[in-house]
């Protein structure tokens, strides 16, 4: 039983981007993060909880365990939702870990041809390119309307391939993209309040012009003047999540550019995971790095939609909407920027909305970036017990505050029945807009 | 281990269901305390059915058993510490009735603390024990432990809230004892089995009273200047004998470090605060806060703060909760300790504490259950260090060793486990040792549940011999 120090010694971590010691030994394995972890509640196993992942962090880098399978798979199934670091008093960034061990992976772990062809397709060639973006949206736009979708649901071919699932959670792609409005200005209405550049998204460009107008609707009515600057990319999160940092990077030093050229009062978001991935740009780099104090300065500037209009107060005025709500927090928004009261307060700034608080409204609902799509199984069942809370409130809209959170409770909606209307807080508000 | 035991195992609990793989087993050595120990094979059982095949099959082969909830213990007691199988209880966690009518509820043993509270809370109902881990930590481990908490004082440990178990015997045989209500005739055989580190039986049932929310509460802050006019404070609120609900002191380098997570805006600059809490009827609630108001007062507080709302009140209290964790955000590691003393003797351990804490250089944090005199001393240590865990255990045992001879004792509520097991003889003459191994024997005669715990190490009679894990110094977790 003692054999720790004398099998076989693997190398550990490698390189600049790994998890430092004084990061990993903050963990004092108290186990306070157990019962806020979804995948612990999934399975009730600790190499699948936080404390369980973290012990195995700091056991490969000393050499004592494998970088193998074992090890990978517990840190594939995180979900990354961060709802451990709001559980650990001892101010673990569990984040920032699982951002690092993931990169240690995507260096070290040979994953198969096949795996590694998709990622590389996805995080290399796609997400960083708006022409990719487009050209791929313009394909599957087909596939959604040609009827070759009905067709594959109908024979279940999807169903025969295990894709039936993720179709469900797969975007209706727009009818129009948000592209064209890249590098455009929109006026405030009334006295000009503020002046704020909006940040687009890359797949949301053609999954949320809906929601990305709505959100310049909201904005400019209540006087802010809302720049779209050009040149701006994904932000990077998807592409960190899975531990491709050097994209990650790349994909920072052009949106530092693009955002940094003007002076505006803040940078705005309505995705809650992009939005806390922007916010920590700092940990791209090192101290000593040009891009560092760019970063440091960028960060002082973003805000997620909801932070920023709760902060500025909303001036436009709201037509009554008698109804009954419930907030799913975004993990990315409730843990990861640690923000729960300011969607709050815009949902209930509404006249005639109740807000219903849902049990367990801070766990994740499962869509974990992309999550949803690579380990779908446990995604579905996270969904589950997600909406049977969502039900018990008895609530027809469920509100969050990031696009990813959207497109799984609507697909959990539908495969359950619950016949709830999923909202974004913009949208919410973008409805109740007097003009 | 025999891989006959592990395909049996797997035959009837399903291969998801038993872990032996090395890198598996390594997520099952530690637990909150600073012990660790691999066991053989992990396994999780959903119904007492499991329990008993496990356990007539580690009979059968003569193999050690230990029970495992969430792993928080701080005493070690989760760790196998020679090896064997070990129960994780983390997939029995339903709640199988809730009978409001009672006040009474029934449980598996891998339910959360906190779980139980939740389901009732809107009914006006809660489960009284609330040990701070209580977000995370199981009923079987808090039955295990006979767990406490901050309102431990008023009402009570786990033991007072627990009417029945159902558990299984090393034999193999389902015992049920005791029932919904308080009393039953014949010996309180639940009473003996809570609080036995799962060394008697293990638990696979539970039934708990549960308690009516109090009408009103109110929640203090007392600030002091120095830690002697706080104990002091609680001295004379003994003396005068007024029973608040809580009642913790945090010396002012905990809750700078406390303050630091949680912004409830504890006072930075203090030496030491009492946070103290009185519930009860509405009336009795305000003459009980202002008797305790004059207390504190009259023993030279600097102000005493009442939470002004029920988030107020929530965040001191999240400070308190989490003040072992927040440790871990100035030290790499930590040794809690679970001293119990005379509430008159709070002063003068303090200092000895104090000196002890010079002596062997390290900052030594206090926080702890001043209501019912039970210490936390937190030992900051650096593992990385050669040596420092092994003074860090010296300082510990000075500090245990100091409880004892002003009439206290060496655990108010984590267990002795396999760390204190060694202490016991300073505690308990051989006579009193004796005694309790006459009745581990009775149940557990062979000795395979939970081997290595609450008896100094080579006591048990009949107990498994394989040699002692050696603790790893350099254990940084
Ligand atoms: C930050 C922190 C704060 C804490 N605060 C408190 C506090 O205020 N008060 C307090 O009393 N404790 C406290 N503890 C200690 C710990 O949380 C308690 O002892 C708790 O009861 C352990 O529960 P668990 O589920 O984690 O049990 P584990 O640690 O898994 O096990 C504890 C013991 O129970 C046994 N066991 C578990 N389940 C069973 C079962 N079904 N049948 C038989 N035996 C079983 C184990 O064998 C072991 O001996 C704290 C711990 C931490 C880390
Ligand atoms: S709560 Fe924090 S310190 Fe405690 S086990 Fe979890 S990550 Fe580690
Ligand atoms: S990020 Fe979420 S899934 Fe991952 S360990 Fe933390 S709580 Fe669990």
């Amino acid at each position: 039983m003692t054999e720790t120090r004398t099998q076989k010694q693997v190398k550990g971590f490698v390189g600049d981007d790994k998890p430092s010691w004084d990061d990993y030994a903050r963990c004092v394995h108290c186990g306070l993060c157990l019962n806020h972890c979804p995948t612990y509640r999934l399975w009730g196993m600790e190499a699948d909880s936080p404390r369980g992942r973290i012990r195995q962090m700091l056991l490969v880098d000393r050499g004592e365990l494998e970088l193998g399978d074992g090890f990978v798979t517990h840190i594939d199934r995180c979900l990354d939702c961060r709802a451990c670091e709001t559980a650990c008093p001892s101010g673990v960034e569990y984040g920032k870990l699982v951002e690092f061990t993931r990169a240690q992976i995507e260096q070290q772990h040979p994953r198969g041809l096949f795996s590694r062809l998709a990622r590389d397709a996805f995080f290399r060639y796609l997400l960083p390119h708006p022409r990719s973006i487009d050209l791929a949206a313009r394909l599957t736009k087909i596939y959604q309307r040609s009827g070759l979708a009905a067709f594959a649901r109908a024979t279940g071919i999807l169903k025969l391939l295990g894709l039936d699932e993720r179709e469900r959670l797969m975007p209706r792609i727009d009818d129009r993209f948000f592209f064209s409005e890249l590098g455009k200005t929109f006026p405030a209405q009334g006295p000009r309040r503020a002046r704020v550049a909006f940040f687009a998204g890359c797949i949301a460009q053609v999954t949320f012009t809906k929601l990305n107008e709505a959100t310049i609707r909201v904005l400019t009515a209540n006087g802010c003047e809302v720049v779209v600057p050009d040149g701006q990319l994904c932000c990077g999160a998807l592409a960190l999540h899975a531990g491709v940092r050097d994209v990650a990077r790349e994909l920072a030093r052009n949106n530092l550019e693009a955002f940094l050229r003007e002076s505006f009062d803040a940078v705005v978001t309505n995705a809650a995971g992009c939005g806390s991935t922007l916010k920590e740009y700092p940990q791209l780099f090192q101290e000593g790095d040009a891009e560092y104090p760019k970063a440091i300065a960028f960060q002082a500037k973003m805000r997620d939609v909801t932070e920023f209009l709760a902060d500025l107060g909303l001036a436009a005025p709201l037509k009554e909407l008698p109804l009954r709500v419930t907030y799913q927090d975004s993990c990315h928004l409730a843990h990861g920027q640690r923000i729960r009261e300011a969607p709050r307060k815009l949902i209930c700034a509404v006249p005639g909305v109740e807000l219903v608080e849902m049990f367990r409204s801070d766990d994740c609902c499962g869509s974990a970036g992309i999550y949803n799509v690579t380990e779908t199984a446990a995604s579905m069942e996270i969904l589950e017990e997600k909406m049977r809370y969502a039900m018990a409130t008895k609530a027809p809209v469920i509100v969050t505050a990031n696009p990813g959170c959207l497109l799984q409770l609507r697909a959990g909606a539908a495969m359950h029945g619950t016949k709830q209307e999923v909202l974004h807080v913009v949208e919410l508000l973008d409805r109740t807009l007097a003009s | 281990m025999d891989p006959n035991i592990i395909r049996e195992l797997q035959e009837f609990l399903g291969k998801q269901s038993v872990l032996s793989a090395r890198e598996d087993l390594m997520m099952y050595e530690y637990d909150g305390s600073i012990e660790v120990a691999r066991p053989d094979v992990v396994v999780f059982p959903r119904t007492t059915q499991d329990v008993v095949r496990i356990v007539q099959l580690a009979n059968r082969h003569q193999v050690p058993i230990t029970g495992r909830g969430a792993g928080t213990g701080l005493s070690g007691g989760a760790l196998a510490r020679q090896g064997g199988i070990l129960i994780v209880f983390s997939r029995m966690n339903k709640i199988i009735e809730i009978d409001l009518d009672n006040q009474g509820a029934v449980v598996q043993p891998g339910v959360v603390n906190l779980d139980i509270t939740r389901a009732v809370e809107q009914a006006g109902y809660f489960f009284a024990p609330d040990p701070s881990s209580q977000k995370s930590c199981t009923i079987g481990g808090n039955v295990a432990e006979n767990a406490g908490g901050p309102h431990t004082l008023l009402y009570g440990i786990t033991t007072n809230h627990v009417t029945g178990l159902e558990v299984v015997l090393p034999s193999g045989e389902v015992l049920r004892v005791g029932g919904k209500t308080m009393d039953t005739p014949g010996y309180d055989l639940t009473g003996l089995l809570v609080g036995s580190e799962g060394t008697l039986a293990i638990v696979t049932e539970v039934t708990v009273k549960l308690t009516r929310l109090p009408e009103a509460t109110k929640t203090l802050l007392a600030i002091y200047e120095t830690v002697d006019d706080a104990t002091e404070t609680v001295a004379e609120i003994t003396a005068r004998a007024i029973t608040p609900a809580a009642c913790e002191f945090m010396d002012g380098w905990t809750l700078r470090v406390v303050e630091a997570w949680v912004h409830a805006g504890y006072p930075l600059d203090s030496a030491a605060v009492l946070l103290i809490e009185v519930d009860g009827l509405r009336e009795s609630v305000e003459a009980q806060a202002a008797e305790i108001i004059d207390v504190c007062k009259l023993n030279h507080a600097r102000e005493v703060r009442v939470a002004k709302d029920a988030k107020e009140r929530d965040l001191l209290w999240k400070g308190r909760k989490n003040a072992f964790g927040a440790v871990g955000r100035v030290s790499p590691s930590y040794y809690v300790q679970d001293g119990v003393i005379p509430r008159t003797k709070l002063p003068a351990t303090l200092r000895k504490i104090d000196a002890i804490g010079k002596k062997y250089g390290f900052e030594i944090g206090n926080i702890f259950h001043a209501g019912d005199g039970n210490l936390h001393p937190i030992i900051l240590f650096d593992p990385r260090d050669h040596g420092q865990y092994e003074r860090a255990v010296a300082a510990a045992g000075e500090i245990m060793a100091h409880c004892i001879v002003v009439g206290g004792s060496i655990t108010g509520e984590h267990g002795v486990g396999f760390e204190k097991s060694e202490l016991m003889p300073l505690m308990f003459t051989e006579a009193d040792l004796e005694a309790m191994l006459r009745v581990r024997h009775a149940m557990n005669p062979a000795g395979l549940l939970n081997p290595g715990k609450i008896f100094p190490f080579g006591k048990g009679c009949g107990e498994v011999r394989v040699k002692p894990f050696p603790v790893t110094s350099s254990t940084p977790l």
